[in-house]
């Protein structure tokens, strides 16, 4: 935490409330906490409590929304059937098709799970998207490249699995020496680093824009037209941020959500 | 994944470390927890969710099915109805028309015995009649007998009153009269 606001505050001058009456650009250091406590090799800060504060979240949500299931659903029942029906239809039947019944739990704990930590970022208190810190989208998107490229061999086998990506037919022959190099590094190298990057800087775009513009609003801070026109505007585009982030949150785990779908639903069939 | 992070992270300046660094405990726990709600919700939470759906999917195809039992169960009691009303019908149909010939045999069994009683009554009074006229008769024949034997002596100036032959002259002029009160009315 490079920031300390409450440092500033006994400042003696109005317009002054950080050291040196400079202004402190947030920069990358706000992504990284002091650990908090650890287990063996195992440090937990800021996020990494955020982390399992979000496992809990999501498994107690949808444990208590389903504890007494009733015919007719009532409150947190309804979101929950809404939650799980826009998956298994709205993913799993499109995407997938034939044989995505199989994957909902998956895509459904992938979603969920993402949509809390990313959601984060804006609830007050915790104010940090803990996909914002890259190990996390790093590993889920490992997750993701370890469950399709296994499924693929398996249903394709190994050389078909190669072929497919490598040769998509219907072009002509002296093309694929372009094409089949392309593809592969395409798919096999580049589609999990893509998959994670997506999800990692839009977050942590989004959560650098919040700080900036939350410490703007105070810096400009004093009682003269400018400072407060200047403070003022800052607050309501940090209004404007955190809806707008409302909606980055949810498309980045349904986004997600999605191309995880859509690389099983190349693993179990073919393209074309 | 990781080596690519850890050469960035190497770049990175100062003491703060590069954001694209994968610290391993960091990774390890995202995998963790992934796992944790992917298992508790896959073994918890969905089957509960589909469970739900299918009972409500039951409830709902019961429900229709209840609906049409019902139905057809209101449609064969209505052709029932139908039919008892129809019956109904008939019987009073029935009814009316017996009750119609009852009427007529009553009338009639009325009217023959007024007529009877009509005609038995009309046989008394006309025995009476003639029994009344023969009483008349006789007492008229006694009287006009002895009024005319009166007035005969009379004028003839003899009693006739006990003689034979007054009576005999008495009777003859009766007779006399009847036969011709018989020619004058034939």
């Amino acid at each position: 935490m490079g920031l300390s606001l409450s440092a500033a505050l006994p400042s003696s001058a109005w317009n002054c409330h950080f050291p040196d009456c400079a202004f402190p650009a947030p920069g990358t250091e706000i992504f990284f906490f002091d650990n908090v406590f650890s287990i063996g090799p195992f440090g937990f800060n800021k996020a990494m409590i955020q982390l399992f504060l979000g496992v809990l979240i999501v498994i107690g949500f949808f444990w208590w929304a389903f504890r007494k299931p009733k015919i007719v659903p009532r409150g947190s029942q309804n979101v929950g059937e809404v939650g799980y029906g826009f998956i298994r239809d709205g993913i799993a039947r499109d995407v997938i098709g034939k044989g995505g019944e199989k994957f909902v739990p998956f895509l459904f704990a992938f979603f969920f799970f993402i949509w809390i930590l990313n959601f984060m970022g804006i609830f007050p208190t915790l104010v940090f998207p803990v996909t914002s810190v890259f190990a996390i989208p790093v590993a889920f998107a490992l997750i993701v490249y370890f469950t399709w490229v296994p499924l693929g061999i398996a249903k394709q086998g190994g050389w078909g699995f190669f072929k497919n990506i490598m040769f998509p037919p219907g072009l002509p022959k002296p093309l694929y020496i372009i094409l089949a190099p392309i593809e592969l590094i395409s798919n096999i190298l580049v589609r999990p680093f893509t998959h994670c990057v997506r999800l990692f800087a839009n977050m942590f775009a989004g959560h650098l824009l919040l700080v900036t513009f939350t410490v703007a609003a105070w810096y400009l801070f004093s009682p003269t037209i400018m400072g407060l026109l200047g403070s003022a505007v800052s607050f309501v585009v940090v209004l404007a941020l955190t809806a707008f982030e409302l909606l980055i949150e949810a498309l980045q785990a349904y986004i997600f959500t999605l191309l995880t779908a859509v690389y099983i639903a190349g693993a179990l069939h073919a393209e074309h | 994944m990781i080596t690519v992070g850890t050469a960035l992270a190497a770049s990175g300046e100062g003491d703060t470390p590069s954001v694209l660094a994968v610290p391993l405990d960091e990774f390890i726990l995202g995998i963790v927890a992934f796992f944790i709600v992917f298992f508790a919700l896959w073994k918890l939470v969905l089957p509960k969710i589909e469970q739900t759906l299918k009972d409500r999917t039951d409830a709902i195809e019961g429900g229709i099915e209840r609906a049409a039992k019902a139905e057809a169960e209101a449609q064969a009691m209505m052709a029932k109805y139908k039919e008892q009303i129809a019956h109904a019908h008939e019987e009073a149909a029935d009814i009316r028309a017996k009750a119609e010939s009852d009427a007529k045999t009553i009338i009639d069994q009325a009217k023959q015995q007024a007529e009877a009683e009509r005609s038995a009554i009309a046989q008394r009074g006309e025995a009476q009649l003639a029994a009344e006229r023969a009483q008349t008769v006789a007492a008229l024949r006694q009287d006009v007998g002895g009024l005319a034997v009166d007035l005969a002596g009379r004028i003839v100036g003899e009693s006739m009153d006990d003689d034979a032959r007054a009576r005999g002259v008495v009777d003859r002029f009766i007779a006399d009269l009847e036969a011709s009160a018989a020619g004058d009315k034939s």
